[in-house]
C-alpha cells in the first residue's frame, strides 16, 4: 500500500491505495464520493467521469496513483457554493435530462467539460461529444437539449415535452 | 387544484440528489464489517463439472468462505411465475432453476460458486485459484437443431429441449386455417425478432446481511419489485419465513424488465452472510451483466396473413420458436405467450387469429421480459407483415391499415385472441401522426435526399399493446402464479404531512414526483408536503412492483383508492368537530365544510385532530389517519398509437441514418406531460437500437460474441435524432379511476417496424424492388447486400 495525496472538490485528501487501485475507486471507497458511478470498467460508459487537472477522463481506466498530486473535481463538486444547482445541473432537472439518474454525473461532468471548450455548440456537435456518455433512459433528446439550454441557446423550438 | 397536481409537467423532485452525487444504489451502500463477494463462471455453453478444487483458493489471504452448487443442492428452485401447458395438454417441462449450477453448466456465464473476501481484490485472487474440471458438452444453440436433437439436451430429462408446444387459441386453428385454404392472397413472412441485452446501466448488485441475534435477514439489491424477490427467496429458494426476510430496492439505475427476477447470487449472497456472520456484498460488472441478466426477445417466427384483393384482412396466423435460453426465469414462459399471442389481432378486426409458440431451451443465457416483453414482438410481427401485404397488394401503408382499425364505435371490442379492449381510437392517432410528422411534405424531403445521393424512405407503425398488468382473476385462470395487484399505505400525519408508502418501485419512472401530483389533487395541498416510500419491504404494503407500464395504472389506483377513505375519514371527523351530518360534509381545495355554510376546518385540522382526539367521535371511529387499499384491475389497459419513422440510407455504404421520427400516443389521461414524453423517447430509442444496432449473438460453441460494450451496439446520442412526440388524442381508460393506461413500453413496442418498414420503403423506392424484409438489426453490411440482389 502507498499513501498518496490530491485536491478533489477544492479540498486536500490523502489515502492508502494498492497499485492497482483505480481512481473510480479512491473516490468512492477510499474518500466516500459515491456520486462517481461504475457502469462498465472498459472507458464505455462514462457513469464514471471526472475531471482530471481540468481534463474529461473516465476514472475507471485512470491508476490512483497516477492521479497522486492532481486536481480532481467530481460530481459532488459542481454544486454552486451555497449548494443550489449550478447552471449544468439545473438545465438538467428543468429539461427532464435524467430518469434512472445513474448516468447523470458523468453527464453533467461531460457537459462541463463540453461548454468549456465550446460555449454554444450545436446539436450535432452535442451528440457527437456525448458519444462516450451512454444514457439507456431517455433516448438523448433531453439530455442534448439540456446541454443546449445550459449553454444559454434557446431551446424552445425542439419539442416541449 | 393546486398547481402541481394532475396535468402539471412538474420538474422532477429525486433530480436533486441524482445530480448531485446523492443517489443511494446498492453498490453505494456499505455495511460494516461487510465481506466481498465474487461467483465463479462457466467459461463453456455446456458441461458436465466433475470437481471444484477449492482447497487452494481456501488459503489465500483474507478468504472467508467459498460456497459451490453442492451447498445449494437442498434448497429449492427458482420457479417459472406462469405455467404455460402444451395443446396437446401436457404440462409444461419445469427444470429446477438452482442458486448454483450444480452437476452440469448450462450457459456460458452460469455461476457455480461464491468466494467471500475481506477485500474485493482478494475474492478475485481467490476466484482464480480455484481448480475446476469440467467435461465440456456440445453447446445447444440454435431453436431449430435443439429442437431436431433428441439427444442432446439442455436438461438431461427433456428431449427435444421444448418447454412447452403452445396453441392460441387451440379451438380456431380449425378455422383459421380454412379461411387460410380460400383467401383470394396470403401473405407470408419470415423474420427474427433479435436477441437484446437490456443494459441497465447500473449493473446488478446484492448485499446479504444476515444478523444472529434475531435470526433475521435483510437483503439490498437492485430489484423492480421488492416483495416479489422477497416471495420468491423465502418461500420457493431458501425456504425461510417470509416475516424474517426484508428486501430493500434503494436507487435503482434503470431495469427495463431485466431486475423484475429474483436471481441466484441474492441467495447467495443471504446464505453466505449466515455462513460467515457478517454481510457479503456483490457488484456485477458490465461483463457479468452481459453473461448472466436475462436477455430479451429471441424469436423466430413465420407470419401469414390472408386478405381479400382489397386488402381486408381476412385471418392471420404464426409459428414462433421462442428462445428461452438454459433455465426459465420468472416471467420467461408468460412473455412469448400471454403478452404476445393475446395482442396478435392489434389494432386490427382480423376475425381469426391463431398462434403458435414453441419454447426452446439452449445453452444461452435466460431470456425474460425486456422493456415490452413479448408484445414488441407481436407488434413486430403484424406491422411488417401489413407492410408487406400493402406493397403486393399495390395499396398505400396507410391506407391499408385504416382499412382494417377497429372502430371508435366497436369498443368495448373482443378480439379472437383473448382481450376485450375497452376504449381507443386508432384514426385519431393516425391522423394525428400525418398532421405532427408533416407526412405530405415527405416526397419534398425525398427529392432533397435524393439530390445529395441519399434514398429516403418512410415506414408507418400502428400499434396497441396490453398493460397495466394485471386482472388477477384472468391471468390465474391462463397460469399465473400470482396477483398482480398493487398497493398503497397514505399515512397522514398529526402536522398534516403525508408519507405515501408504494408497492409501485420507481428506478426511473418518476414516482417521487408523480405520484404526489395525484394526492395532492385529490387532497387540495402542496404536492411538496408529499413524499413516497418505496423499495423496502419492511415500510411498504405488499405490492407486486414496476413493470408491464402497471405503476400508474395500478399502484396509483390503490394510492386513489387509499386516498379516497382517507377522505372518507376526514368528513366523519370533520362532522363531529363541525357539528353536522356527515352527509352534510362536502371536501374542497382542501377543505371540510358545511354544506351551505362558511363553517370549515382544514385538512391539517382534521389531521390533528385525528393524532390529538380530544374532540372526536372516539365511541364510534378509531383515531389515527392512515389508510390502504389493495386495487387489482378489471381489465389490461390498452395504450395505442401511430409512428412515422424517416430513413435515409447511404446507397454506397448501406449506412441508415434516422431523419425523422415522429410519434402519436394515445395513453389516456396524463398527469405529467412532461415525465410522459421522456418515457417515450427513453422508449423509441430502445427500439432504434433494436432495429438498426443491437443484437446478443453467440457463436456455435455457444461463446457470447458481444460481451461488452466494445461489441454489444448500444445507441449513443449521435445514432439518435429529437424525436417529435404527441399525446394529445386520449381517450381514458374506461376502469381506472384515474383513467390512465402506461406509457412505459410503448416506444420500444412501436419502433422497431417503423425503422424496418422505413429502411425497406427507401429501398424500393431506389429501384430495389426486390428487397421485402431485412433482419434487425439492419446493419450496413446487411443493406448494402440486399442492395446487391
Amino acid at each position: 500500500m502507498t499513501t498518496i495525496s490530491m485536491t478533489v472538490n477544492g479540498k486536500a485528501v490523502s489515502g492508502e491505495v494498492e497499485g492497482r487501485t483505480l481512481l473510480s475507486s479512491f473516490l468512492r471507497e477510499g474518500l466516500g464520493l459515491r456520486g462517481t458511478h461504475i457502469g462498465c470498467e472498459t472507458t464505455q460508459c462514462g457513469a464514471c467521469a471526472v475531471h482530471l487537472d481540468g481534463q474529461l477522463v473516465k476514472s475507471c481506466s485512470v491508476l490512483a496513483m497516477d492521479a497522486a498530486g492532481a486536481s480532481v473535481t467530481s460530481i459532488e463538486g459542481m454544486a454552486n457554493g451555497d449548494g443550489s444547482l449550478s447552471v449544468i445541473q439545473a438545465a438538467f432537472q428543468e429539461h427532464h435530462g435524467l430518469q434512472c439518474g445513474f448516468c447523470t454525473p458523468g453527464m453533467v461532468m461531460a457537459t462541463a467539460a463540453l461548454l468549456k471548450v465550446n460555449a454554444k455548440p450545436t446539436e450535432t456537435e452535442v451528440r457527437h461529444y456525448l458519444e462516450g456518455n451512454m444514457c439507456r433512459c431517455t433516448g438523448y433528446h433531453n439530455i442534448v437539449k439540456a446541454v443546449m439550454a445550459a449553454s444559454g441557446q434557446d431551446v424552445s423550438a425542439i419539442a416541449a415535452e | 387544484m393546486p398547481k402541481d397536481g394532475i396535468g402539471a409537467s412538474t420538474v422532477r423532485r429525486e433530480d436533486i440528489r441524482f445530480l448531485t452525487g446523492k443517489g443511494r444504489y446498492t453498490a453505494d451502500i456499505n455495511l460494516r464489517g461487510q465481506a466481498y463477494a465474487v461467483f465463479l463462471r462457466s467459461d463453456v455453453a455446456h458441461g458436465r463439472i466433475n470437481d471444484i478444487d477449492t482447497k487452494a483458493a481456501m488459503a489465500m489471504p483474507g478468504v472467508l468462505a467459498i460456497m459451490t452448487g453442492a451447498d445449494f443442492a437442498a434448497m429449492g428452485g427458482n420457479p417459472a411465475g406462469w405455467h404455460i401447458p402444451s395443446r396437446d395438454g401436457s404440462a409444461m417441462k419445469e427444470p429446477k432453476r438452482p442458486v448454483l449450477a450444480h452437476g452440469k453448466v448450462r450457459h456460458v456465464g452460469d455461476a457455480y460458486a461464491i468466494v467471500v473476501a475481506e477485500t474485493l481484490e482478494q475474492a478475485r485472487d481467490a476466484a482464480e485459484a480455484v481448480v475446476t474440471d469440467i467435461t465440456e458438452l456440445p453447446a445447444i444453440v440454435d431453436m431449430a437443431q435443439a429442437i431436431a436433437n433428441s439427444d442432446n439436451r439442455v436438461h438431461d430429462e427433456i428431449a427435444n429441449n421444448v418447454c412447452f408446444d403452445w396453441g392460441w387459441i387451440e379451438d380456431n386453428r380449425a378455422a383459421v386455417d380454412a379461411a387460410f385454404a380460400s383467401a383470394p392472397h396470403v401473405t407470408t413472412l419470415e423474420l427474427t425478432n433479435n436477441r437484446l441485452a437490456p443494459n441497465a446501466m447500473e449493473t446488478r448488485a446484492s448485499i446479504g446481511d444476515y444478523d444472529s441475534g434475531t435470526e433475521d435477514y435483510k437483503l439490498y439489491t437492485t430489484s423492480q419489485n421488492p416483495h416479489l424477490s422477497r416471495l420468491l427467496i423465502a418461500a420457493f429458494v431458501m425456504g425461510i419465513p417470509e416475516n424474517k426476510l426484508t428486501v430493500v430496492a434503494p436507487d435503482v439505475g434503470g431495469g427495463f424488465g431485466s431486475k423484475i427476477y429474483h436471481y441466484g447470487e441474492e441467495a447467495a449472497v443471504l446464505a453466505a452472510s449466515k455462513a460467515i456472520d457478517r454481510p457479503v456484498k456483490w457488484v456485477a460488472d458490465r461483463s457479468e451483466a452481459f453473461l448472466s441478466d436475462a436477455h430479451g426477445r429471441d424469436h423466430v417466427t413465420k407470419i401469414q396473413l390472408a386478405t381479400d384483393k382489397q386488402g381486408n384482412f381476412l385471418a392471420l396466423r404464426t409459428e414462433t420458436m421462442a428462445n428461452v435460453g438454459a433455465y426459465l426465469s420468472n416471467f420467461s414462459t408468460a412473455t412469448p405467450t400471454f403478452l404476445h399471442g393475446t395482442l396478435m389481432a392489434g389494432p386490427y378486426k382480423t376475425p381469426l387469429v391463431y398462434v403458435n409458440v414453441k419454447a426452446v431451451f439452449t445453452n444461452t443465457a435466460p431470456v425474460d421480459a425486456y422493456r415490452g416483453a413479448g408484445r414488441p414482438e407481436a407488434t413486430y410481427s403484424i406491422e411488417r407483415v401489413v407492410d408487406k401485404a400493402a406493397h403486393e397488394l399495390g395499396i398505400d401503408p396507410l391506407e391499408i391499415r385504416r382499412r382494417n382499425f377497429i372502430q371508435p364505435d366497436q369498443y368495448p371490442y373482443t378480439t379472437p385472441v383473448g382481450l376485450v379492449y375497452d376504449t381507443g381510437n386508432y384514426n385519431a392517432t393516425l391522423d394525428k401522426l400525418i398532421d405532427i410528422g408533416d407526412l405530405a411534405g415527405f416526397e419534398k424531403r425525398a427529392a432533397a435526399s435524393k439530390a445529395k445521393g441519399k434514398l429516403r424512405g418512410l415506414g408507418l407503425s400502428t400499434w396497441i399493446e396490453a398493460c397495466g398488468i394485471a386482472p388477477s382473476n384472468l391471468v390465474g385462470v391462463l397460469g399465473a402464479r400470482v396477483g398482480l395487484y398493487d398497493a398503497a399505505t397514505v399515512r397522514v400525519n398529526a402536522t398534516g404531512n403525508i408519507s405515501v408508502m408504494t408497492g409501485a418501485h420507481s428506478h426511473g419512472q418518476g414516482h417521487e414526483t408523480v405520484f404526489p401530483q395525484v394526492v395532492a389533487d385529490m387532497l387540495g395541498i402542496p404536492a411538496s408536503s408529499i413524499d413516497i416510500v418505496h423499495g423496502d419491504t419492511s415500510k411498504i404494503p405488499f405490492g407486486m412492483g414496476s413493470y408491464g407500464s402497471r405503476s400508474l395504472a395500478v399502484c396509483g389506483t390503490a394510492i386513489v383508492k387509499a386516498t379516497e377513505k382517507i377522505i372518507a375519514k376526514g368528513k366523519k371527523i370533520a362532522a363531529h368537530m363541525l357539528e353536522a351530518a356527515e352527509s352534510d360534509i362536502t371536501f374542497a381545495d382542501g377543505k371540510f365544510s358545511v354544506a351551505g355554510t362558511d363553517k370549515a376546518k382544514t385538512f391539517g385540522e382534521i389531521a390533528f385532530s385525528a393524532y390529538v382526539p380530544h374532540n372526536y367521535p372516539l365511541e364510534t371511529l378509531e383515531p389515527g389517519l392512515e389508510e390502504t387499499a389493495f386495487y387489482d384491475p378489471a381489465n389490461f389497459t390498452y395504450p395505442a398509437g401511430a409512428y412515422a419513422c424517416e430513413v435515409e440510407v447511404d446507397p454506397e455504404t448501406g449506412q441508415v441514418t434516422i431523419e425523422k421520427f415522429t410519434c402519436a400516443d394515445d395513453f389516456g389521461n396524463v398527469i405529467n406531460p412532461m415525465i410522459v414524453a421522456g418515457q417515450v423517447h427513453g422508449g423509441v430509442a430502445q427500439g432504434i437500437g433494436q432495429a438498426l444496432l443491437e443484437n446478443v449473438a453467440y457463436d456455435d460453441n455457444g461463446q457470447l460474441l458481444s460481451g461488452s460494450f466494445m461489441d454489444y451496439a448500444m445507441p449513443r446520442a449521435d445514432d439518435l435524432p429529437f424525436y417529435t412526440v404527441d399525446h394529445s388524442c386520449n381517450t381514458p381508460c374506461t376502469h381506472n379511476p384515474l383513467g390512465v393506461k402506461g406509457c412505459g413500453e410503448a416506444g420500444a413496442i412501436g419502433t422497431p417496424p417503423a425503422v424496418v418498414n422505413a429502411v425497406v420503403n427507401a429501398l424500393q423506392r431506389g429501384g430495389h424492388k426486390h428487397v421485402t424484409h431485412l433482419e434487425m438489426p439492419v446493419s450496413p453490411s446487411r443493406v448494402w447486400a440486399a442492395m446487391q440482389g
